[in-house]
C-alpha cells in the first residue's frame, strides 16, 4: 500500500533499464518500496540494473517484456499483479529515434510510433484495469514536452509522445474516482543514454531530478508534472509562438 | 431480474479515507442494517476480503480495504438495554458515543472513556482500544467491555469475556479478528452534566511534567495543550487543563433544574478549502501564542459543558479540512515512564523543525489494558497534527520512530498512515501472539484493511 505521503510499497517499471525509471526506483527504495519488478526487453543490461538496485535493499525481480509484443502483453503483466499488489506502474519505455534517418525510413517511424504510443497503449490499459481491480495504484507515465508542440527537428518522436500524452490524460479522467491515480510527467531533455551525444538546451535536467519531481508528484496526488518546473511556463508560451516564426526556432 | 443481480452491485464502489484524509481507495461499501446482513456480507467479501468501519475517526488507513468490502457499522445503531441502577448498556457496535452521551446523561450516567470527539462509534472504540482524559485512572475502552459478540470469518458469532485470547486480540485489534456486533458496557455514574475544571500554565516540558506527576492522581480528567513551536527556554510550554464531573452540589441554581442535561454547540463548517500556506509556521505560532497568552495562569473550579472540556473540535464540522487537498498526519506516539529523555529530545526536535502544529496534547498514561496491539502502557504520550504538505515530513517522522521504537516505545495504529512496516514488531511485542490468532480464526484472510496491507498485519 503507499502511505500518507504517496510512497508505494511495490513499484512495477516498465522499461527496466531506463535511466529515469532506475534514478526513480532508487529513491523510492530509499523510502517505503520493498519490491520491485523491473519489466523489458532481456539482457545483461537489465540484469545489472536489478542487481544495483537490490544491492539497496529490495527484492527484485526482472520480467521478459517487449513494448512492441502487444500480443503477449495481456499474459505477461496480467499474471504480475496475481502475487500481490503494485501500489506503482511506472511507463518509462521509449525510444527517441533518428528523425533525419527515419523520415526517409517509414519502418523505422513506424517503430518509433509503435513503441512510443502504441506499446504504452497496451500496457497502459492492461496496467489501469489490474490496479481497477485493487481499488489502488498510481500509474505514471513518462510523457515528455516534445509532445506539448511538434518540431520541426523531432516531429516523430514528439508526435508519438503527444499521441501518448493526451492517451494518458484521457484514461486519468477515465480512472477518476476509481482509487487509481495517472499522473503524466514532462520532463525536458534530461541527460541520459537516449540523448548522449546531443548538445544539452538550456534547462538540461538530470534523471535524478526526475524522480525528485515524481516523488513529489506522488505525495501530492498531482496529476501533471513538468521536470524542471519552468518548463511549464516556456511551453506555455512555445504553444503560442506563430507557425512561422516557429519553424524557424532553432529547436 | 432482480434475481440475477449479483450481490455486488447493490454495493457502491466509492473512495475512502480517514480521518487525515490521505492515501484514499476504492471499496464496495455496504451497510448492514441487521446482524444477519452482517453476516452475509462478510461471507460475500471477494478475494480482497472486508473490513468493519464506524465513523472514520481513524486517521490513516484502517477502516479502508482497497478493492475489496468495507462495511459501515452506523446503520446498526439500536441501544438495546440500559441498566439505570447498575450503568450497564447493551449496545450494537454502530452506536457513537455522542449516542450513548445523549441517552444516558439524562439518567446520570456517563461514557467510561471519551477520545478527543464523541462521534466514534463503539465498534470503533473497542477496536483501536481509545484512551481519554482519565487514562491514568480509568484505563482504555476495554476495561469498561464486559463482554462482546464478535462475528468471526467463519460466519460464527462468538460471545467474547475479558480474560480470553480473543478478546484481548479484538480490543485494539483494529477489525482483523472479526466484526463486533454488540457490546455490553459499564458507564460512569455522574451527578450533572457539566465538568469542574482547573487550568494552570506550564513554563516548560520539565514544570509540566513535573506537574503532572506530582498532581495529576487528584484529578480524573487530565491533558496539557503543548505549544510545539515554542523554542529555548519556553520549550514545551503548555496549559494544563484537568477536571471532574461537577457534582450537584456546586451548581449555580439556575444550572440545578437541569442538572444532567446534555448541551452541545456547534459552529460553522471549516472551509474545505484553505490556501495552500495559510496554516504556516506564522499562522500556527501566532495562534499557539494566544491560545497561550489567553490562558489563565491559574484558574479552579470553573463550570464547562462536556463538549467543551472533551470534544472542543466537535464544535466545528469537518474541521479536517483546513488542511487541504494533500491531507494531514497524526503523529502520537508513548514511551514509557524513565524515558522522559526521550519524550525531551522528540519534543526539541519537532520544535527545531517548526512543524505547524496546532493543538498538540501530552498527557500522562496509567497502567496499560491487556489488549495485544492495544497502544498505551505507563508513561507519555505526545499527539500532534500535521500537514503532509510540510517539506521533507516523511523522513524526520521516520527518524522520530526510531527513536521511539529504541526507548520501546510505539505509535498508535489508530492514527498511523505512513509508519515503516519493519517497526511494528518492536513496537508492538505482543504481534506474533495476535498474527497466530488471526491466522487461526481467519485462516483464509477474510478481514484485511489497508493498514493491514501496509504493515503486513
Ligand atoms: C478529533 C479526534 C480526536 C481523537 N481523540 C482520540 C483520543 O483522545 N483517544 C483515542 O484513543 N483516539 C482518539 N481519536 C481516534 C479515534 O478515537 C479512533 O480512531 C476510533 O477508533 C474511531 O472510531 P470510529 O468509530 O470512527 O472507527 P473507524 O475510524 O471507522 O475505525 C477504526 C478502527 O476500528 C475498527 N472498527 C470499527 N468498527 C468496528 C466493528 N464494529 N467491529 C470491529 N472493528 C471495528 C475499524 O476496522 C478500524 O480498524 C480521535 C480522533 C479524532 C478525529
Ligand atoms: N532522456 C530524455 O531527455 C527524456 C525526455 C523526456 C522524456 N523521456 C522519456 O522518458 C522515458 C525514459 O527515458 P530514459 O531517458 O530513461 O531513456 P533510456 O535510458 O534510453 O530508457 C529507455 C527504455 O526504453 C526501453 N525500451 C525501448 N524499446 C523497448 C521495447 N520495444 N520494449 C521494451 N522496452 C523498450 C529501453 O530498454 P532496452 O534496454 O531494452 O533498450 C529502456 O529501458 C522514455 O519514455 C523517454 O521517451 C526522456
Amino acid at each position: 500500500m503507499k502511505d500518507a505521503f504517496g510512497a508505494p510499497q511495490s513499484l512495477l517499471v516498465l522499461g527496466g533499464t531506463s535511466e529515469i525509471g532506475l534514478a526513480t526506483a532508487r529513491r523510492l527504495i530509499a523510502r517505503r518500496t520493498r519490491t520491485v519488478l523491473l519489466a523489458g526487453r532481456p539482457s545483461p543490461a537489465l540484469e545489472s540494473a536489478a542487481d544495483s538496485l537490490r544491492t539497496l535493499g529490495a527484492e527484485v525481480r526482472t520480467v521478459p517484456f517487449d513494448a512492441l509484443d502487444t500480443a503477449a502483453h495481456g499474459e505477461i503483466l496480467g499474471k504480475l499483479f496475481t502475487d500481490g499488489d503494485i501500489d506503482m506502474v511506472l511507463l518509462a519505455f521509449g525510444v527517441l529515434g533518428d528523425q533525419a534517418h527515419d523520415e526517409a525510413d517509414p519502418p523505422a517511424a513506424v517503430q518509433v510510433a509503435q513503441t512510443n504510443y502504441t506499446g504504452a497503449v497496451s500496457a497502459l490499459l492492461i496496467c489501469a484495469q489490474a490496479l481497477q481491480a485493487q481499488g489502488h495504484g498510481s500509474l505514471v507515465v513518462l510523457s515528455s514536452v516534445a509532445g506539448e508542440r511538434a518540431r520541426r527537428a523531432n516531429f516523430i518522436y514528439g508526435s508519438s509522445k503527444a499521441g501518448l500524452d493526451a492517451f494518458a490524460q484521457g484514461l486519468g479522467d477515465a480512472l477518476y474516482g476509481t482509487g487509481v491515480h495517472v499522473m503524466v510527467v514532462r520532463p525536458g531533455f534530461v541527460r541520459t543514454r537516449m540523448t548522449a551525444g546531443l548538445d544539452e538546451p538550456p534547462l538540461t535536467t538530470t534523471p535524478h531530478a526526475v524522480a525528485t519531481a515524481i516523488e513529489l508528484g506522488l505525495r501530492r496526488r498531482s496529476e501533471t508534472v513538468w521536470v524542471p518546473g519552468a518548463m511549464r511556463a516556456v511551453m506555455t508560451a512555445l504553444r503560442h509562438v506563430p507557425r512561422p516564426l516557429f519553424r524557424r526556432l532553432p529547436l | 431480474m432482480a434475481a440475477d443481480t449479483p450481490p455486488d452491485a447493490l454495493l457502491d464502489a466509492v473512495e475512502v479515507t480517514g480521518w487525515g484524509r490521505t492515501a484514499p481507495t476504492v471499496a464496495r461499501v455496504a451497510r448492514p442494517r441487521s446482524y444477519a446482513e452482517v453476516a452475509a456480507a462478510v461471507l460475500a467479501c471477494g478475494a480482497r476480503g472486508g473490513i468493519a468501519r464506524g465513523l472514520g475517526r481513524a486517521y490513516g488507513d484502517a477502516a479502508q480495504n482497497a478493492g475489496g468490502s468495507v462495511l459501515d457499522m452506523t446503520g446498526l445503531d439500536r441501544i438495546h438495554t440500559v441498566d439505570a441502577t447498575t450503568g450497564t448498556v447493551v449496545c450494537d457496535a454502530g452506536v457513537s458515543l455522542h449516542r450513548l452521551m445523549e441517552v444516558l446523561l439524562p439518567l446520570g450516567w456517563f461514557v467510561p472513556v471519551s477520545p478527543g470527539t464523541r462521534y466514534v462509534t463503539v465498534g470503533g472504540a473497542i477496536g483501536a482500544d481509545i484512551h481519554g482524559k482519565n487514562h491514568h485512572v480509568s484505563g482504555s475502552f476495554s476495561r469498561h467491555v464486559r463482554s462482546l459478540d464478535l462475528l468471526t470469518a467463519d460466519g460464527e458469532v462468538r460471545t467474547v469475556a475479558p480474560g480470553t485470547d480473543l478478546f484481548d486480540a479484538t480490543t485494539g485489534g483494529m477489525g482483523l479478528t472479526g466484526v463486533i456486533l454488540s457490546a455490553t458496557l459499564q458507564m460512569h455514574p455522574v451527578e450533572t452534566a457539566l465538568m469542574s475544571v482547573d487550568t494552570e500554565r506550564a513554563t516548560d516540558l520539565d514544570d509540566l511534567m513535573a506537574r503532572l506527576t506530582a498532581t495529576d492522581h487528584r484529578y480524573r480528567y487530565s491533558v496539557a495543550w503543548i505549544d510545539l513551536l515554542a523554542r529555548g527556554g519556553a520549550l514545551g510550554r503548555s496549559v494544563l487543563t484537568r477536571g471532574e464531573h461537577a457534582p450537584y452540589a456546586v451548581l449555580p441554581a439556575r444550572t440545578r433544574r437541569a442538572p444532567l442535561a446534555f448541551r452541545t454547540g456547534r459552529l460553522p463548517s471549516a472551509p474545505s478549502l484553505v490556501p495552500e500556506g495559510l496554516l504556516g509556521r506564522t499562522t500556527v505560532g501566532l495562534f499557539n501564542e494566544l491560545w497561550y497568552r489567553k490562558a489563565p495562569r491559574l484558574r479552579t473550579g470553573q463550570l464547562q459543558r462536556i463538549s467543551t472540556f472533551f470534544h472542543p473540535l466537535d464544535g466545528v464540522p469537518h474541521w479536517n479540512r483546513v488542511y487541504g487537498r494533500g491531507g494531514f498526519v497524526q503523529y502520537q506516539f508513548v514511551v514509557g515512564h524513565g524515558q522522559e529523555e526521550t519524550l525531551r529530545r522528540v519534543v526539541r526536535r519537532i520544535a527545531r523543525r517548526g512543524c505547524p502544529s496546532f493543538l498538540a496534547v501530552l498527557k500522562r498514561f496509567g497502567e496499560g489494558d491487556p489488549g495485544w496491539l492495544s497502544f498505551p502502557m505507563p508513561g507519555w504520550t505526545l499527539a500532534l497534527d500535521i500537514p503532509t504538505g510540510m517539506s521533507g515530513l516523511d523522513s524526520f517522522l521516520d527518524e522520530l520512530d526510531e527513536d521511539v521504537a529504541g526507548a520501546g516505545g510505539r505509535v498508535y495504529l489508530a492514527k498511523d498512515s505512513r509508519l515503516r512496516p519493519e517497526l511494528l514488531h518492536a513496537m508492538y511485542p505482543k504481534l506474533p501472539a495476535f498474527l497466530a490468532l488471526r491466522a487461526e480464526v481467519d485462516p483464509r484472510g477474510v478481514f484485511r484493511s489497508d493498514l493491514s496491507r501496509r504493515l503486513a498485519l
